[in-house]
């Protein structure tokens, strides 16, 4: 792959945003997320009231995709109730394992729809799927509290 | 005796194109790729006298008993060793610090005492220490830096008359740097610790002698110096080996087995329990003899020469940060550097794109990358093969880096 298919202006853009990079003055779930192999090492917070995550935003540092990914992945999950939020998580891990292939299908990525390449390069998945899989972890521990 | 320059020949991985570039290995501090001669020397074993050394009276088992046995004589002598039998095959260095804290570290440590290590320690000299601290109740003490990689003055004076076991690498493997090796072992032998030596970032690079090191273990692995992965060396004095328990057990490190009893093989082979890597010791031997037609002597000021000619050219770069000292002369074939607002994983690919292989990451050093805040880095290293064309395309690669992640500089 190119390095300009790879780093694309929109990787690059929500790479360089910082609008979810911070704490949250309230949250009801923090979930550390990390790739020992390569150093990316996150921290999500969701604040999540009557099933719907109200706020999240994330710290730590990280390559560029894994940056990106989590700013994506934001975009699209705050104001979405928990099932919801699982389930986008899902459909962008069945696109990184190539299980959901249809573009129809992965157009409510939005933005995430851009790393749908990333599952041709094995050594930077781990980085795509850090942030969908740490609020995979937070938003379980959510559904626990509800029960 | 060889010249260095022509050796960059005998790799036929080099040939190899990348992205439509001449592959560039810059990553020999994680493994060293073969030499045609190492290749043909185990591809004749494998063709010729292939079998399970130790075992059996037919021929095969004997010539794979002779080529295992003669690995051990060659290692020994490599590294000055007083006695063959000082040499134990291990799988890598990591396993080679696992005996040692295992059938050392757990019987001879107990609460109340220390082991001391720096905060530059590679994992497998860290986790291992940690692991006997936990079990035994010890405390593991940790040496401290300055900001270019010097143990900070009064440090050592944390080897005191509690420190039963004084660990440390050699050779940094992120900072590239030696720590005062003679000094060290010295502190430890005054206060009664035993002196392990962790030589995976040495050994390859300069001639080591255990015996005026006098350390008392010293262990390094063959992948890194044109040996296959899979093969490493634990080396003891002879009177620790005889005192210590087994770690592995089973095959081939017995001497009678009965049902409720076993007594143990002699050392070395009490603690090379199961098929030994002959064929891994096979490469080491030949990758020693091969390393031996240059000289450690001119491989050391080769490499120096090498990383004379680069590390001012990285420094002058802007945003561009090198770890450790910023002297050539106490950098032995490392160097790790941050770019300023892209992540080393982030460098590593783009390097990659231009054919230029470079490792990213934390280097099995969390606990430095934490104690410098740069929780992760990219890090050349070269070998015997790495030319100044290498080091140019690198240099030329990482001029790309920042542009392709949108800086306008």
């Amino acid at each position: 792959m190119e390095m300009d298919q790879l780093y694309t202006e929109l990787i690059l853009e929500h790479n360089a945003d910082k609008t979810y990079k911070h704490k949250l003055a309230e949250a009801t779930t923090s979930e550390h997320g990390h790739n020992p192999s390569c150093g990316d090492d996150l921290t999500l917070e969701i604040d999540v009231k009557d099933g719907v995550i109200k706020d999240a935003a994330y710290t730590g540092s990280g390559c560029a995709i894994s940056q990106a990914s989590a700013s994506m992945m934001l975009d699209i999950i705050i104001g979405k109730p928990i099932k919801e939020a699982l389930r986008l998580v899902n459909l962008f891990l069945g696109m990184i394992k190539k299980e959901v292939t249809d573009d129809d299908k992965l157009e409510e990525l939005e933005d995430a729809i851009a790393l749908k390449n990333i599952s041709n390069m094995p050594a930077r998945v781990k980085c795509a799927v850090l942030a969908w899989h740490t609020l995979q972890e937070a938003l379980v521990k959510e559904e626990q509290k509800e029960q | 005796m060889r010249d260095i320059k022509e050796a960059y020949k005998d790799f036929p991985i080099l040939q190899r194109q990348h992205h439509g570039h001449r592959l560039v290995y810059l990553d020999s501090g994680a493994t060293t790729q073969m030499p045609q001669q190492v290749l043909d020397t185990v591809n004749d074993y494998i063709k010729h006298s292939n079998g399970n050394p130790h075992r059996g009276a037919h021929v095969l088992a004997i010539e794979a008993s002779k080529a295992y046995e003669g690995a051990r004589d060659t290692v020994q002598k490599f590294i000055n060793a007083a006695h063959r039998e000082e040499i134990v095959f291990t799988r890598n260095t990591t396993e080679s610090l696992n005996l040692i804290a295992n059938s050392y570290g757990m019987h001879h440590v107990k609460k109340g005492d220390k082991i001391v290590i720096t905060v530059a320690e590679h994992h497998a000299n860290l986790v291992t220490w940690q692991h006997v601290c936990q079990v035994t109740g010890a405390t593991l003490e940790y040496m401290y830096l300055d900001d270019y990689g010097h143990l900070l003055p009064g440090e050592m004076d944390k080897i005191d008359e509690h420190t039963k076991i004084l660990a440390f690498a050699h050779v940094s493997n992120v900072l590239g740097m030696s720590f005062p090796v003679e000094e060290l072992i010295k502190r430890g032998h005054a206060v009664g610790a035993t002196v392990v030596l962790d030589g995976a970032q040495s050994t390859p690079h300069q001639k080591i002698d255990v015996q005026a090191l006098d350390c008392d273990f010293f262990v390094f692995s063959g992948h890194k110096m044109c040996a296959s992965q899979g093969i490493g060396v634990m080396y003891a004095k002879r009177q620790f080996l005889e005192e210590m328990p087994p770690f592995l057990l089973g095959g081939d490190m017995i001497e009678y087995v009965q049902e409720q009893t076993t007594t143990f093989n002699e050392i070395p082979y009490k603690f090379e329990a199961g098929t030994p890597n002959a064929h891994g010791a096979v490469t080491l031997e030949a990758a020693i003899h091969y390393l031996e037609e240059f000289g450690m002597d001119q491989i050391q000021a080769y490499e120096h020469e090498l990383i004379s000619y680069v590390l001012p050219k990285i420094i002058a770069m802007p945003h561009v940060h090198v770890l450790g000292s910023h002297d050539p002369n106490e950098k032995h074939g490392v160097i790790a550097f941050t770019i300023d607002d892209v992540h080393p994983h982030d460098v590593a690919q783009i390097l990659d794109s231009y054919g230029v292989c470079c490792r990213s990451g934390h280097h099995c050093a969390q606990p430095l990358g934490a104690y410098y805040e740069v929780p992760a880095s990219c890090r050349l290293s070269m070998y015997v093969y790495t030319r100044k064309e290498d080091l140019d395309a690198f240099l030329e690669a990482l001029k790309h880096v920042r542009p392709t992640m949108g800086f306008n500089d």
